[in-house]
């Protein structure tokens, strides 16, 4: 596989460590009331799609940025790329 | 008090008498030659095809090993006959026909290792137990070790093993030499100390335990449903009540999932979320050599296992790909680091030519460990999570879900393989990598 890196470009999914469902930037509030049900599904629970699948991969042999790569888990094609700062940031994350 | 006495798998003698009371033919000796001398036109088929029926009492979504071997046990043991095997496609297509046939019972914590020495010694006795030639042949898995900390943790392994009432043995490095003269003992990375030995480990014909154990649970009134997918559960006020599938509703009292690779996907159906995701990993074998290897060798350091096939192929794996897929096939990184691994430690392996390579998809489930348990939906059970340990936990598998099944307790082996573990923090994680399936 080659994973289309926002900033260096086409780069072999071998330079990546993979992590999993992209879903983990989305970290529960540990304030809430049901923290600890929160916690359980986001430390445990998958949807394990097949099909498109939004998950994150870290540049290690590279400029060790994280990434959201989507990729279809039945061909293993990727459709888009890019930096998870970005994606989080997006997604109301404040780092 | 042997494992078989303490966990009340049944006398030998009432096994005997229930023994195959069908119409199938009895395999022997005696039938080889009568047929061979009548142009062998009076073989029958090994199990029906029938159509489903309306009701079962147990509904078994999967016709995979862990799926043929609870219909096989539910039948024989339990004492069911109202049973149903749904596979999708034909059956044993899933992971019984694509893994690398290795048994043992080489584990550690408690709520794995005594689980696994059943399964072994339900794989001693299964051929004479379903009448069925499965080429079970206990030649040996040796882990080599590297560094006297590796020896030490297998020292304490051993010593886990013995006290489940398994089999382990630990050789030193002039042993191996004498014993293995083809292995790289002077590795500058690894060099080669010493290995833990399971003398009772070996490996099995795969195709064979899906087909005995098919045949074996079509006698007994099974009725195994090729070519039916289960497209969705009927569930009304928490009760599940049958499921939908491409030969229509069928009903049942109880609907038992076994799909592993595919878990994810047939739960969602029951809008269930599990603590699974699917990974390949992928197998290699060569041509045809002459017996070279004894038994099956891991070197776990290198990511790297082999074993010779008795047709003679070198059959050897290593790390699964570590991404979450669906396709039966991976990719050259993991190719290129399997090879390596072959030939750090075995470097004569670099004459043999690959024949074939494939993949299989696996449950990898977030300790490492397998779920066989009920669901939060009354009827609904579920069998899954066998990362890339399935095919030794075929039988064990099966007689547990089996008796989960006909007596909605678990089995005293399997009574930890819960899938509530996470939430109350009793998880099964032998190597100790965490919540991440990737690195089990």
């Amino acid at each position: 596989m080659i994973i289309n890196h926002p900033l260096l470009g086409p780069r072999d999914a071998a330079e990546f460590v993979y992590l999993g469902d992209a879903a983990l930037i989305d970290r529960p509030d540990p304030e809430a009331e049901n923290a600890d049900e929160k916690f359980y599904e986001y430390g445990y629970l998958r949807d394990n799609p097949a099909g498109e699948h939004q998950e994150l991969w870290y540049h290690e042999q590279g400029d060790r940025s994280w990434l959201v790569v989507t990729r279809d888990t039945l061909t293993h094609e990727i459709t888009s790329v890019k930096l998870a700062r970005d994606e989080a940031k997006k997604r109301g994350r404040d780092k | 008090m042997t494992i078989l006495e303490k966990y009340s798998y049944p006398n030998p003698e009432t096994l005997k008498k229930q023994h195959l009371k069908g119409a199938i033919m009895r395999y022997s000796a005696f039938e080889i030659l009568k047929q061979g001398l009548s142009g062998n036109k009076g073989w029958k088929p090994v199990w029906r095809e029938p159509e489903p029926k309306a009701e079962y009492d147990v509904i078994i979504v999967g016709g995979g090993g862990h799926g043929l071997s609870t219909a096989y046990y539910l039948s024989k043991v339990f004492g069911m006959r109202n049973i149903a095997v749904l596979e999708k496609g034909w059956l044993g297509s899933g992971n019984i026909g694509r893994n690398t046939t290795i048994i043992r019972s080489n584990y550690m914590m408690p709520g794995n290792q005594p689980f696994y020495e059943f399964s072994l010694k339900l794989w001693e006795g299964l051929e004479q137990d379903f009448n069925y030639n499965a080429m079970v042949s206990q030649r040996s898995i040796l882990n080599l070790f590297h560094s006297d900390p590796q020896r030490d943790a297998f020292v304490r392994r051993a010593n886990a093993m013995i006290l489940s009432g398994a089999d382990a043995e630990l050789a030193d490095e002039a042993q191996l030499r004498r014993e293995l003269p083809f292995l790289d003992f002077d590795n500058a990375r690894f060099p080669i100390k010493g290995g833990l030995y399971q003398r009772r480990g070996g490996t099995v014909r795969h195709d064979a335990v899906a087909w005995g154990y098919a045949r074996g649970a079509d006698s007994r009134g099974v009725d195994i449903i090729q070519n039916c997918e289960v497209t969705g559960f009927d569930i009304e006020n928490g009760v599940c009540t049958g499921v939908q599938s491409s030969k229509g509703r069928i009903r049942a009292k109880k609907v038992a999932v076994c799909v592993a690779g595919s878990s994810s996907r047939v739960m969602s159906l029951a809008g269930m979320r599990l603590p699974i995701e699917s990974h390949v990993l992928q197998a290699f074998v060569t041509e045809g050599l002459k017996p070279t290897l004894p038994g099956v060798i891991t070197f776990g350091a290198g990511h790297f296992y082999v074993s010779q096939s008795d047709k003679g192929g070198l059959v050897f794996g290593g790390d699964i790909d570590g991404y979450n897929t669906y396709a039966q096939r991976g990719n050259l990184p993991v190719v290129e680091d399997v090879a390596e691994g072959g030939m750090a430690i075995m470097p004569m392996i670099g004459r043999a030519r690959l024949l074939r390579s494939w993949g299989g998809v696996m449950d990898m489930s977030m300790d490492g460990s397998p779920f066989i348990d009920k669901t939060h939906i009354d009827g609904l059970y579920f069998n899954g999570g066998w990362c890339y340990g399935g095919f030794k936990a075929t039988p064990a598998s099966g007689y547990c879900y089996a008796h989960l099944l006909a007596n909605d307790t678990p089995h005293p082996v399997a009574k930890e393989m819960r899938l509530d573990r996470f939430k109350r923090g009793h998880i099964i994680d032998e190597k100790g990598q965490g919540n991440q399936p990737n690195l089990h």
